[in-house]
């Protein structure tokens, strides 16, 4: 295991030992009707309903994962969603979290195990620890937004950010970021992007997307696999900048939804 | 032999690619960027690479990828389809040149594009600049009943000669080929070296047309000699490259296409030159500059015989067939053509689309056509049902495929530089509209076209059309329009011939207009006429009394031309697709399909 993501091979051997935390984001019912041997249901619902640092360290705590417990977590939705619930995590000042390389259907997929049994070892215990430097709030996106070094990321869409987005904002569509059955691509390669986009090596990178911060929370998490690890999450994002009625920047003077067929 | 004709021979599929050229796209990017890189000499860079500007904004391109003879093989949609997502706006767009355009790429994206198509031999390397653009092939050779030999490999061979060859680098304008498959399916003759097969006394050769184009002023070629014949190829295209080479204006932007240099300097003239040029070439150039025509026919075979369990006769289905699909020479096999939205397809859709040509052609990849459409060949009669079944789930199963009612549409206002009008969207509506009145069905309008660009410059090809439209915009006090001018009576065929000027109509008297004219011909057509030779016959001013030319017509159209004032009818002043006011505004123009 290394970087951000930890490989399929060695997981089943690894959640035998006791030695990480596997944990499910996908829906309760989808967990019921299938998961990975040993893994801990968290749905990502569950969560952004948490209002507190608190609740997230005690469902954390639920779901069996500890302050010095070494959790991998996975989703169904090409690691946007396993992303939101790392980076809460780690903003509630959990250290050790890794990301499955691959989605559960590509784990099903490659004929992995999988079935219905619940986790080993009880509930424990999460202390909480925030960590303010993970976390792009709406006033700090603005202040920081047109200061040399600071680069915002737009993950959705093009077309979506071609209609409207955050002032200045760098367009790189979430899908750019992963590929080949895995949910990030090399780091080399998603430096290279990055170079190409002119991106400086030490520039403060804050990530945003459509409403929850999962598409950007995936980004957040291949920034950091590219060595880019000055990175924040407006987990808030658009939808709340829209709601707050901030400045937005919309491509003018041109018909390009026309362009998108079907 | 180089890497690539060896692989030929061992029967691989073709590769336009070069991996390094990403790379170096990448590093120019920067240098520009940088500002040390100028801007004249990035802009030549760039569109010698295949990337077009964007409407209103330097940090977009265009990607085109060039389809030589229009093949395109599933692993390519497929790899297409996933660039469009990761760069672009999660849609593709078929061009009437068999290229695929990707819009709305970040300009520093675009080497990773070039990276992406490499690994699948693609390339967009001299798709646009002044250079020998993507080589054409009608998408009906090789299956054509008409054709005298399948001019494919002669398409692909001449393509693979002039890529990247020092000779077509820097010419005074872009310079176009057309091979097709016989004089009716067209296009041969308005481009700059059109090619139509032909065999004489046994030997293969062409009917090579030179000089036609259609722009700001549109030409059709004209016949080099009777006969080339298959040897004399090379030497005649490489002939004429260089007179254009040598003689073409490089000063003059406007005038700067072969087909001026021809005008100004008349046919008898030019072509005494190029016969000429041919015997200096022949007898100066060394043997290796022979085409390397793959000549071994190509391998069909009916991929999966999947016919039991499929409905006979889904709803629709004889619609789509009598519509979308023709016979090819080979008994039992038809060519499907799949209509797209004035060109444009999502990546999901592409995805459908290359499990079908998996599926069910028998030569294991696709073409794309004329009218940004693509066509699945080789498709065995039985297999038909079960295809379109496939198509109808991907929503490509769109009827009218080869009539009226799937209008072209070049991009206009959704991303190029010097649109006047939303040319693209107005070619969806009609597409939409047309096909809801069942219009595709009726036999009198079978092989007439619509066909609109959102300026003078062609790119929609309006001048061939049976109704041909180009943007502009036009007021009443301080308030402005989009409005076409029209013209009428086109053909691309062997009569090639450009439409007449007819009116102007404003965007949203378009459609009126048309079914107006629809009107107008079954009241005076004769007996057996379609609607394309009724109006080529007013446009020649030959019609019968009553209404004899295209001035008639716009007599009987008139009333619905005159712009109502902006109290009575607010939306005659935006154009389609919009809904703010309409004003005419343009960049700097390198004109983009
Ligand atoms: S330049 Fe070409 S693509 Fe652009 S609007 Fe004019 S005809 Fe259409």
């Amino acid at each position: 295991m290394s970087g951000v993501t930890a490989a399929a091979d060695g997981i089943e051997q690894a959640v035998r030992d006791n030695s990480i935390r596997l944990v499910d984001v996908r829906h309760a019912e989808q967990y019921e009707g299938g998961h990975i041997p040993g893994a801990a249901s968290l749905p990502l619902g569950g969560l952004l309903e948490a209002e507190t640092p608190e609740q997230i360290a005690r469902l954390a705590g639920e779901a069996g994962v500890g302050d010095g417990t070494r959790a991998v977590i996975y989703d169904d939705a090409f690691g946007a969603l396993a992303s939101r619930v790392a980076w809460a995590l780690e903003y509630i000042g959990h250290r050790d979290v890794l990301l499955l390389e691959e989605t559960y259907s590509g784990w099903a997929a490659a004929g992995r195990s999988t079935g219905t049994g619940g986790p080993r070892g009880a509930s424990e215990r999460h202390s909480v620890s925030v960590q303010p430097g993970l976390l792009a709030t709406a006033d700090y996106l603005e202040s920081v937004m047109h200061r040399d070094g600071t680069v915002v990321l737009d993950n959705r869409e093009r077309l979506n950010y071609l209609e409207h987005h955050i002032p200045g904002a760098v367009s790189l569509p979430y899908v750019t970021l992963g590929g080949e059955g895995r949910i990030l691509r090399p780091p080399g390669e998603l430096g290279r992007l990055l170079d190409n986009r002119g991106v400086p090596a030490d520039a403060e990178i804050i990530t945003y997307c459509g409403s929850v911060g999962t598409l950007s929370g995936l980004a957040y998490y291949a920034l950091k696999s590219a060595g880019r690890s000055n990175a924040r999450l407006y987990a808030k994002s658009f939808k709340e900048w829209r709601g707050l009625s901030k400045p937005v920047e919309t491509q003018a003077d041109a018909n390009y939804w026309d362009l998108s067929a079907g | 032999m180089d890497a690539e004709l060896e692989r030929r021979a061992e029967g691989g599929a073709p590769d336009w690619a070069r991996h390094e050229e990403a790379d170096e796209f990448a590093r120019t990017v920067r240098l520009f960027r940088a500002g040390r890189y100028d801007a004249d000499s990035f802009r030549r860079f760039r569109l010698q690479n295949g990337a077009y500007g964007t409407r209103m904004t330097g940090d977009y391109a265009m990607v085109r990828i060039k389809l030589p003879a229009g093949e395109v093989r599933p692993e390519q949609l497929e790899r297409i389809a996933r660039l469009s997502e990761q760069y672009s706006i999660g849609s593709a767009h078929f061009s009437t040149r068999e290229n695929v355009q990707l819009h709305w790429v970040v300009l520093e994206d675009v080497s990773e594009v070039m990276r992406g198509l490499a690994g699948v031999g693609l390339t967009s390397r001299e798709a646009c600049g002044n250079t020998v653009r993507n080589v054409m092939c009608s998408p009906l050779s090789g299956v054509c009943p008409e054709e005298a030999f399948d001019s494919t490999p002669y398409a692909l061979a001449t393509a693979r000669f002039f890529l990247r060859n020092p000779m077509s680098q820097n010419l005074p304008r872009k310079f176009k080929f057309n091979f097709t498959c016989c004089e009716e399916h067209g296009m041969a003759r308005i481009v700059d070296v059109g090619l139509v097969p032909r065999i004489e006394d046994g030997v293969r050769g062409f009917r090579v047309y030179l000089g036609g184009g259609l722009g700001n002023k549109s030409y059709v070629g004209h016949l080099l000699e009777e006969f080339t014949p298959e040897e004399d190829l090379l030497h005649t295209s490489i002939a004429v490259m260089r007179i254009f080479d040598r003689l073409g204006d490089r000063k003059n932007m406007a005038r700067n296409r072969m087909r001026y240099l021809v005008h100004d300097m008349g046919w008898e003239k030019f072509q005494a030159l190029v016969l000429k040029e041919r015997a200096v070439v022949k007898a100066t150039q060394s043997v290796v500059t022979s085409l390397q025509v793959d000549a071994r026919p190509a391998e069909v075979r009916r991929p999966v015989s999947v016919t039991s369990g499929a409905d006979p006769e889904p709803a629709g289905y004889q619609r789509w067939l009598s519509t979308c699909t023709v016979r090819q020479r080979q008994p039992g096999y038809r060519a499907v053509f799949v209509s797209l939205e004035a060109g444009d397809i999502t990546s999901g859709q592409l995805r459908s689309l290359a499990g079908l040509v998996r599926d069910h052609s028998g030569e294991g990849h696709a073409r794309a056509g004329f009218l940004q459409d693509v066509v699945l060949r080789h498709v065995h009669e039985d297999d038909l049902p079960r295809l379109y079944a496939g198509l109808v789930s991907a929503g490509l199963a769109r009827p009218g495929a080869l009539t009226m009612a799937s209008p072209v549409g070049c991009s206009g206002t959704t991303s190029c530089n010097l649109a006047l009008t939303n040319s693209h969207r107005l070619a969806k509506e009609i597409q939409k509209k047309f096909l809801e009145m069942g219009l595709d069905g009726h036999d009198d309008l079978r092989g007439s076209t619509i066909k609109i660009s959102g300026c003078p410059n062609s790119c929609g090809q309006h001048g061939i059309a049976t109704i041909g439209f180009y943007g502009g915009g036009a007021r009443v006090g301080k308030d402005m329009y989009a409005n076409y001018q029209m013209s009428l009576g086109g053909r691309s065929d062997g009569g090639a011939a450009l439409g007449a000027t007819c009116a102007r109509v404003p965007a949203k008297r378009v459609m009126p207009v048309i079914l107006r004219i629809i009107e107008i011909f079954r009241e005076h057509k004769s007996e057996g006429d379609t609607l394309g030779g009724w109006l080529h016959r007013l446009a020649a001013g030959a019609g019968a009394p009553g209404m004899e030319s295209v001035s008639d017509v716009k007599r009987a159209i008139e009333p619905l031309l005159a712009p109502p004032s902006k109290e009575e009818d607010p939306d005659f002043y935006l154009d389609y697709g919009s809904d703010t006011g309409y004003h005419t505004k343009t960049g700097r123009g390198e004109c983009a399909a």
